[in-house]
């Protein structure tokens, strides 16, 4: 057992309003510069829906993830090592910026500057890649906000698997959720493993998943790697970029930009300790319905005292040990199991999980034939099929999604029967497997969520790898090689440097 | 005077060149690791990169390979196995195949670069000048075959191997003359293949130097990296 700390996410599909809040944040503070106009470290997507990149779930077309060979053994979708080298002077299975969307601006200098004319001035669009006029926008980072287009274009989406989508095209039938979508800081990366450079690796202390902007030679093969398109390249610096987990502020025990603003206060942030020597069988599962359930056994419980003491002798600090056990995603994942991971058939056991959401019931079912059964309605009759839940976060078996749904229509006629009616209904809880004071913690957690609820995170020990002393004067954070003095240890005529600190990673040594 | 210019052009030049490659790609290594890529322009346009990037890679991998085993392996070497007549006909034969694979592939990358909107607005003055360039050196080279088949006995070939060895082996007396004495798409050819050692720190080209192949043999798949524990904090604790 080899025990690691990783600061997980999780998002209340249920409370998503689709606001947009956490791509503008996160959008200003990291994608706002030249290369990267198109990128969207965190983007909505409105579901069912092609979503950003076109087709990104379909594996069929881009071949990211992880497959599992017929000797037991996964390799990345792009093929064996050899084959991913042959990719490297043309790499086939790279999207265009037209897959995502050529970023363009408009001239609103125009508005300023035109002369007198009959009808009034217009600012009209232009490509930020090439600067030409572009006469007709064609497709943006979110087209299809809240079902825009014709049903035929978006149930292209690979969630409808198994599903009979034409009704879904219906007026009356049709149904929509947000996802919103990040970089999944999985615990077995696809775009680590497929990066030749080896520039791309996981922080051992908190599980971030970072590119070496500096050891990044622009091979590409990362955004092919990658099965949720998290990995932008940038065209101008001609390297690959991704989400940074807003490192600088987990480590200062803040949480991410995307999570601090979310009005909606869907995201939580928390540790989960796991067994990093159960990765690669968890990952290498024969039934991909499974791995979600496998995932979970890689997870280890915070409060069993094996757990602690080991956790201790790998270097897990204390207060890191503190956090695991008042953890909301621990909690979310573990106790209540209502959150799942995304597309757990890519076999990279992702660490961003979603609650799936709730939805108002058929009109149908509502005029008196509904399944109810008992106090809840029939999950089956929520207006977005279980199927396409299912599909979306547990490789199609429907059983665990059904059971949380449950749960969450438990907690709302728990907390309803409790506040209004003034009774404690312990059988509601009973029939879906939980306790009254469980589904008071879930309403906590999950409904009030207060800020402290919400994120629960331990800052870095800096301490523990750096010299105050030598940081002093230092350079701060900077973007490229701001303020780099190169890679070795003394410099070209054999100065021993002063170590200053360029980013708060250049500290780590790498361990394969 | 003109014996002075041979000198200049031909024994001092190579030394400049490859002196300032090399100090050059270390320094850039050095203190702009963040500049060192491949600059690949796939994302922007896919159209006429796949081919075109293969086919000229391939060429030019080959031709590279193919000019450095053919210019530096010293004669008695090779002489019990092939003949420099046949050396030389395999050299033209099989440099003329790639030079026309690289050819037809470069030709399709400068198309691309300087047609296509999107290529054009985003590439610099080096990403131009380095495929001009390139595209300049691959015709001065397909320009000498009809000259090498005019002798068939490989001299030319021995004259301009011996050149090669001679500079890399510091011998330099004389050394001017055995490029001097040929015609001249070869003196340009040599003169500008010493420019591309020149500029390479300077252009894209410092990419060839990264080329991954230790990903063959890193082991497994994943990278992970732990934090540095510093052993003995270098200040005296507090009481």
């Amino acid at each position: 057992m080899k025990i690691r700390a990783q600061i997980g996410m999780v998002l209340n599909l249920d409370k998503c309003i689709g606001c947009h809040t956490c791509s503008v944040t996160c959008k200003n503070v990291w994608t706002n510069r030249e290369g990267v106009e198109y990128a969207w470290f965190n983007n909505v997507e409105t579901k069912p829906g092609v979503g950003y990149p076109k087709e990104w779930e379909n594996q069929k077309k881009w071949n990211g993830g992880w497959e599992r060979k017929a000797n037991g053994k996964i390799q990345p979708k792009m093929g064996p090592k050899w084959r991913i080298l042959a990719k490297i002077f043309a790499n086939p299975d790279l999207p265009e910026i037209d897959d995502y969307y050529e970023p363009f601006d408009f001239d609103y200098g125009h508005l300023q500057t035109a002369g007198e004319s009959q009808t009034m001035p217009t600012a009209r669009p232009r490509s930020m890649v090439s600067g030409e006029r572009m006469e007709k926008i064609e497709w943006g980072p979110n087209w299809e906000e809240i079902l825009g287009g014709e049903f035929s274009k978006r149930s292209k989406d690979t969630n409808f698997e198994g599903v009979e989508k034409e009704i879904y095209g219906e007026f009356e039938n049709t149904f929509m959720m947000y996802l919103p979508r990040l970089c999944e800081h999985c615990l077995n990366p696809a775009c680590v493993a497929a990066c030749p450079s080896g520039a791309i690796y996981k922080r051992e202390d908190d599980g971030i998943v970072l590119i070496d902007q500096e050891k990044c030679r622009g091979w590409r093969m990362c955004v092919s790697g990658c099965p949720y398109k998290k990995i932008y390249y940038n065209w101008s610096s001609g390297k690959s970029e991704k989400c940074v987990f807003c490192y600088p502020r987990i480590e200062s025990g803040q949480p991410t930009v995307c999570s601090e603003t979310c009005v909606g206060r869907i995201r939580y942030l928390g540790v989960v300790l796991y067994d990093a020597d159960r990765i690669g069988d968890a990952a290498a599962t024969s039934d991909e319905r499974d791995l979600y359930e496998e995932q979970l056994k890689v997870f280890l419980d915070p409060n069993d005292p094996k757990v602690i003491e080991q956790a201790r002798k790998d270097g897990v600090p204390d207060d890191w040990l503190e956090a695991a056990k008042k953890s909301p995603v621990y909690k979310m994942a573990m106790d209540w199991k209502v959150a799942f991971p995304l597309h757990p058939e890519y076999r990279t056991l992702p660490m961003v999980w979603y609650i799936p959401p709730l939805s108002p019931l058929q009109s149908a079912a509502e005029a008196g034939k509904i399944g109810v059964d008992g106090e809840m309605p029939d999950v089956k009759s929520l207006r977005i099929p279980v199927r396409y839940l299912a599909n979306l976060l547990t490789a199609g078996k429907e059983a665990p999604v059904v059971s949380a749904l449950e749960r969450m229509l438990a907690m709302r006629a728990y907390m309803r029967a409790k506040t209004i009616d003034g009774v404690i209904d312990e059988v509601v809880a009973e029939k879906v497997g939980l306790t009254g004071a469980m589904i008071e913690d879930m309403y906590r957690i999950m409904a009030i969520a207060n800020y402290e609820d919400r994120f629960v995170i331990p800052t870095t020990h800096r301490e523990i790898s750096e010299d105050a002393y030598d940081v002093r004067g230092s350079c701060g954070f900077s973007f490229g090689n701001g303020c780099t003095v190169g890679p070795a240890e003394s410099d070209l005529f054999g100065v021993k440097r002063t170590r200053t600190t360029q980013t708060p990673t250049d500290r780590f040594k790498e361990q394969v | 005077m003109s014996d002075y210019l041979n000198t200049l052009l031909f024994t001092v030049y190579p030394y400049v060149a490859l002196a300032i490659m090399i100090v050059g790609s270390v320094l850039r290594y050095e203190r702009e690791p963040y500049s060192w890529r491949s600059g690949s322009s796939q994302l922007l346009r896919r159209r006429q990169l796949v081919w075109g990037s293969v086919l000229f890679h391939v060429g030019v991998l080959f031709l590279f390979f193919g000019h450095f085993v053919g210019l530096l392996t010293p004669h008695f070497v090779y002489e019990h196995f092939i003949s420099a007549e046949a050396k030389q006909l395999l050299a033209i034969i099989a440099g003329s195949i790639a030079g026309i694979v690289c050819f037809i592939g470069l030709t399709m990358l400068i198309h691309r670069r300087f047609f296509d909107p999107r290529i054009r607005a985003t590439s610099t003055f080096a990403d131009n000048a380095i495929l001009v360039i390139l595209w300049i050196q691959l015709t001065l080279g397909l320009i000498t075959v009809p000259y090498s088949l005019q002798h068939t006995d490989g001299s030319v070939m021995l004259a301009l191997s011996e050149w090669a060895q001679r500079i890399l082996t510091l011998r330099i007396d004389g050394t001017a003359e055995l490029v001097a004495a040929q015609a001249w798409p070869y003196q340009v050819h040599i003169l500008l293949g010493l420019t591309i050692f020149l500029i390479f720190p300077f252009s894209r080209l410092v990419h060839m130097l990264s080329v991954p192949v230790r990903y063959m043999w890193r082991p497994g798949y994943q990278v992970v990296r732990e934090r540095n524990r510093r052993e003995a904090p270098n200040r005296i604790p507090a009481e």
